[in-house]
């Protein structure tokens, strides 16, 4: 067989190594399995010890659309997604000639010979790949065939870059949990491949990958099973749900862990309950039932799911009742692109439901701040007796994340505030679900069933008083009402407070929150090699601290970075922090990818400038 | 008659078998309208509970929004109650009976509740078969809001604000014995006998009992032509059993000839005892029982009593299989997973 390396005289003089900084783009078509594939490779990297963050660019459709997913590693520990790759897989005949346009000069391309392509470019290496014949190494057949084609640029990438085979072998195992006749046919056709490589190419690209021991002690997982193991671990006892992209896999995980993890040892009955729901708007209802009884309840779902939602949500901040919901974000209005990233629920979740109604938010900016802040969410919102929202985004909740590993909640499970039928005796029946005898205006509830002929109250939306009788009078309303802000300004003292590093001498100050943090973090790197100083506030939860205003104020400028269009945090804190309006910029970016931190630094040089 | 086994020993004092009286499970005053069929049926409810010796600490009320919907307010002062939203007092049932599985559920909701808004969910709570009892007081017109058709309004029935309804009449029975309710009866408000024996049976029933009960509006839809009125119901009321329950701890004294009554022996042991008035209904049989709905549709028949009775679906309960203490009352270290646990799943993840 000739050599597949399409190598011309003009292009590419062999370079200095550019070794473990460098961006893969694996372009194939949804449905073709691949997903396997790219994920075997990610988790090789991640183990030879380099940082490496993997993200899926995928449609909304079940099969034969584009999907690229893009791999980074980095050896300083930069793991945002950045605008080019430096390498591109060609595996979708539809997308390879643009995918191929975008590639820089002296980039390197790998192209499934079955995708017809004759490359047009001389300044870029490629190199020619006969996918279908080594996936027949696979002893597959059929479609199943057709997914081991992916296995081939497993093997020709590692050999090219120098990833571990026994990394990749491993990699393998822990995706297959161990089943041989899953994982054979894998490693058949990625043995062929490198094989292959060897004896076929001539490797004349920079890009090399070289052990590292900087993931030590990291974990390797999605933000929406982060959210459930954190779930699970803050003692949910009930969840509903409803399919939903891309929360899904939140309420699929917690079923899974729940499984594993909550069933009882010695009657072998669950100690939990997790039910699909005919619709978002039920799955809160049946979270606020089952809240009111007592159980620790939860619900999961993305942009359309809040909105139906809003009805309950705002129910439940009047009847006060604990409740948590995590919104794994995506792009809207409307349907959106629901297989697309975006943080454009932060205002519709702070004040969602009608009528004055708000609810405390938790923004994690990581892998294991979603399983902190799911775990304290639950205990949250029993201590407050309203609901909670947890907002995560699906480049959070779909892509594997390497993560610092999960620490053990610091403290006992908070229930909140329940009189039992003692402390009724005790108080002689003399107490009211609405009345604030502590000052942080909340009050005490009693769960149904509570086996005291004083202890039921009627839970209405209607007005009421403290002893949750009708009520329509002014000063009724008015108490209540301003007893409930009393509440919400007892709950921003409790809600994790924002992340800072105030840099002396910075006249710029960087706010953002969420699944931005590695870019803000980079960002600010590239700032500096431009003498350009900046201080960072991570936002970690609304209401907002009192100490974000401080950062303000300590900043000649500040630049609100976010993933929506409408500037959702700027203007919140411009309403929370009216002095110092002036000072405040939104550096806004919202077209579906993650933020890149090369956008970043350039478009607030440009505002600077 | 019947009575006697049913009401326990009254006796002088006048008390249940827990020593309460009747008083013990009534509610607040009501604001509904003088007359109001739904006051009738809280009374109805109040009775019921009493009779069995139900505690009332243990049941839950619920109901959606509208005249039915304040209703919960009105009985059982003792038990917890939830005025949820409008359509949507099914899942919040689901979430608190699945929560605290010894819970008693009782549901109130109308026709525009149930049959519009809160559509869904209705059918999905039966299919579900949440255990609880599902009571629809159907009077064929919004209250609240002063006037506006139901979809349970039959077909040429005239309103004073609302016009001719020209739309077909969804029947609430008919719907739930297509989503597979295993309890499904029709009443009358103004048969407060038969409302409360059924009330009691639907009250033992494992799973969803939906009782639709007509229950007139004295202010919008009361006119004797109108087919959710008291003197319709009173000159209409076809009713298919005499019906008496006759709790477990009880024995049967009621005396009937051969084949003129029918036993149905429900979970706990009680039983129903349905004696023939004129129709022959089987109310084991499923298929019988949509036909006999039909008829009564097309026909505008006022037919009520047990329309359909089977025990044999597990309820949600037993779809979850839960645990013996409530999930509500789980202590911390059932709930959360050991340290030991999550290094483990730490060191997989690595």
């Amino acid at each position: 067989m000739a050599v597949e390396v399409q190598t011309k005289p003009a292009q590419a003089p062999l370079r200095e190594p550019l070794v473990n900084d460098f961006s893969i783009t694996i372009a194939t078509k949804n449905g073709s399995g691949s997903q396997t594939a790219n994920a075997t490779i990610l988790r090789a990297l991640f183990k030879m010890g380099i940082p490496v963050s993997g993200k899926n660019i995928f449609p909304s459709n079940i099969q034969g659309l584009p999907t690229w997913y893009t791999i980074r590693v980095n050896k300083d520990g930069f793991i945002a997604r950045k605008d080019e790759s430096e390498i591109l897989i060609a595996m979708n005949k539809a997308t390879v000639i643009e995918d191929v346009q975008k590639m820089k000069p002296g980039t390197m391309c790998i192209y499934s010979d079955g995708l017809g392509y004759t490359p047009q470019r001389d300044d870029v290496i490629f190199y020619k790949v006969p996918a279908a014949k080594m996936a027949a190494a696979s002893g597959l057949e059929g479609k199943l065939r057709g997914y081991a084609e992916n296995m081939a640029y497993v093997g020709v990438l590692s050999h090219l870059l120098g990833i571990e085979y026994a990394e990749l072998e491993a990699a393998l195992n822990h995706q297959f949990k161990g089943k041989a006749k899953a994982i054979e046919p894998n490693i058949k056709t990625i043995k062929a491949a490198m094989e292959w490589a060897k004896a076929e190419l001539t490797k004349v690209d920079p890009y090399r990958v070289q052990r590292m021991d900087k993931t030590k002690g990291m974990i390797m997982l999605d933000g929406n099973t982060a959210a459930a193991l954190g779930a699970v671990y803050g003692g949910v006892t009930f969840a509903a749900w409803y399919p939903i992209t891309p929360a899904t896999s939140v309420a699929e995980a917690l079923e899974y862990y729940l499984k594993q993890l909550r069933t009882d040892p010695v009657t072998k009955k669950p100690t939990y309950s997790v039910i699909q729901a005919e619709d978002e708007l039920a799955a809160l209802g049946m979270v606020v039932g089952a809240g009111w009884a007592g159980a620790r309840a939860m619900t999961s779902t993305s942009g359309p799911g809040i909105s139906l939602m809003a009805e309950f949500a705002g129910f439940a901040y009047f009847t006060e009742i604990p409740a948590v919901v995590v919104d794994v974000q995506r792009m809207g209005p409307s349907t959106g692109l629901p297989t697309r990233t975006s943080q454009g629920d932060v205002l519709p979740c702070y004040f969602l439901g009608h009528g004055d109604s708000k609810h405390p938010c938790l923004l994690p900016g990581s892998i294991k701040e979603i399983f902190e802040f799911a775990w304290r969410a639950l205990d949250l919102a029993e201590r407050f007796q309203t609901p909670i929202f947890l907002l995560t985004d699906l480049d959070f909740g779909m892509n594997q994340w390497m993560s610092e590993s999960f620490e053990y909640p610091n403290r006992e499970i908070d229930r909140g505030k329940v009189l039992k039928a003692e402390d009724l005796e005790r108080l002689k029946g003399n107490w009211g679900r609405y009345r604030d005898v502590d000052g942080d205006g909340i009050g005490w509830r009693t769960l149904p069933g509570t086996d005291h002929p004083l202890a039921a109250y009627f839970t209405r939306g209607t007005g009421h008083t403290d002893r949750a009788t009708y009520s329509e009078k002014p000063e009724d309303w008015e108490g209540n009402l301003e007893r409930l802000n009393r509440k919400f300004e007892s709950a921003r003292k409790e809600v994790p407070v924002p992340v800072e590093d105030r840099v002396h001498g910075a006249e710029i100050g960087l706010i953002g929150y969420g699944s931005t943090d590695p870019a803000m973090v980079e960002a600010r790197t590239l700032l500096a090699k431009k003498g350009i100083k900046t201080s960072y506030l991570r936002v970690r939860a609304l209401p907002l601290s009192e100490s974000v205003s401080s950062f303000i104020h300590a900043h000649e400028r500040v630049y609100v970075v976010e993933m929506n269009t409408d500037a959702q945090m700027a203007q919140l804190l411009r309403l929370d922090t009216p002095d110092l309006a002036a000072r405040i910029f939104q550096l806004n970016k919202n077209d579906g990818l993650p933020l890149t931190a090369r956008w970043i630094s350039e478009s607030l040089q440009k505002m600077e400038a | 008659m019947a009575t006697s086994t049913t009401t326990q020993p009254r006796g002088s004092a006048k008390v249940n078998r827990l020593g309460l009286e009747n008083a013990i499970y009534k509610g607040l005053e009501s604001t509904l309208c003088n007359g109001c069929g739904h006051d009738s049926i809280s009374s109805r409810i109040i009775d019921a509970c009493w009779e069995l010796g139900i505690k009332a600490e243990y049941v839950a009320k619920f109901s959606g929004i509208g005249c039915s919907s304040k209703s919960p307010a009105y009985f059982l002062s003792r038990s917890h109650g939830f005025n949820s939203l409008h359509g949507r007092m099914p899942s919040v049932a689901t979430g608190a009976l699945i929560a605290n599985a010894t819970l008693t559920g009782i549901g109130v909701s109308g026709d525009g509740d149930t049959g519009s808004i809160g559509f869904g969910q209705f059918k999905h709570a039966m299919r579900r078969n949440v255990p609880m009892v599902y009571i629809i007081e159907n009077n064929g017109v919004y209250g609240l809001t002063k006037g506006q058709f139901s979809a349970t309004a039959d077909v040429g029935q005239e309103l004073k604000h609302a016009g001719l309804n020209e739309l077909p009449p969804i029947d609430l029975c008919l719907e739930a014995l297509v989503a597979d309710c295993g309890f499904v009866a029709r009443a009358f408000a103004g048969d407060p006998k038969q409302v409360t024996e059924l009330l009691k049976a639907a009250l033992s029933f494992k799973g969803t009992a939906v009782l639709d009960i007509i229950s007139p509006c004295v202010t919008f839809n009361d006119k004797d032509e109108s087919t959710k009125s008291y003197s319709w119901g009173r000159t209409h009321n076809e009713r298919i059993f005499d019906v008496t329950y006759v709790p477990s701890y009880e024995e049967i004294t009621v005396e009937y000839d051969e084949g003129q009554a029918e036993e149905v022996e429900l979970h706990d042991g009680s039983k129903i005892v349905l004696k023939k008035v004129d129709r022959s209904h089987d109310p084991t049989d499923r298929m019988a029982a949509i036909r006999l709905m039909e008829e009564a549709k097309s026909k505008q028949l006022f037919v009520t009593g047990l329309i359909y009775v089977n025990s044999d679906r597990p309820d949600l309960r037993d779809h979850e299989d839960l645990p013996e203490t409530p999930l509500a009352h789980l202590p911390p270290s059932v709930i959360r997973p050991s340290k030991t646990s999550l290094e483990k799943l730490m060191n997989e993840m690595a």
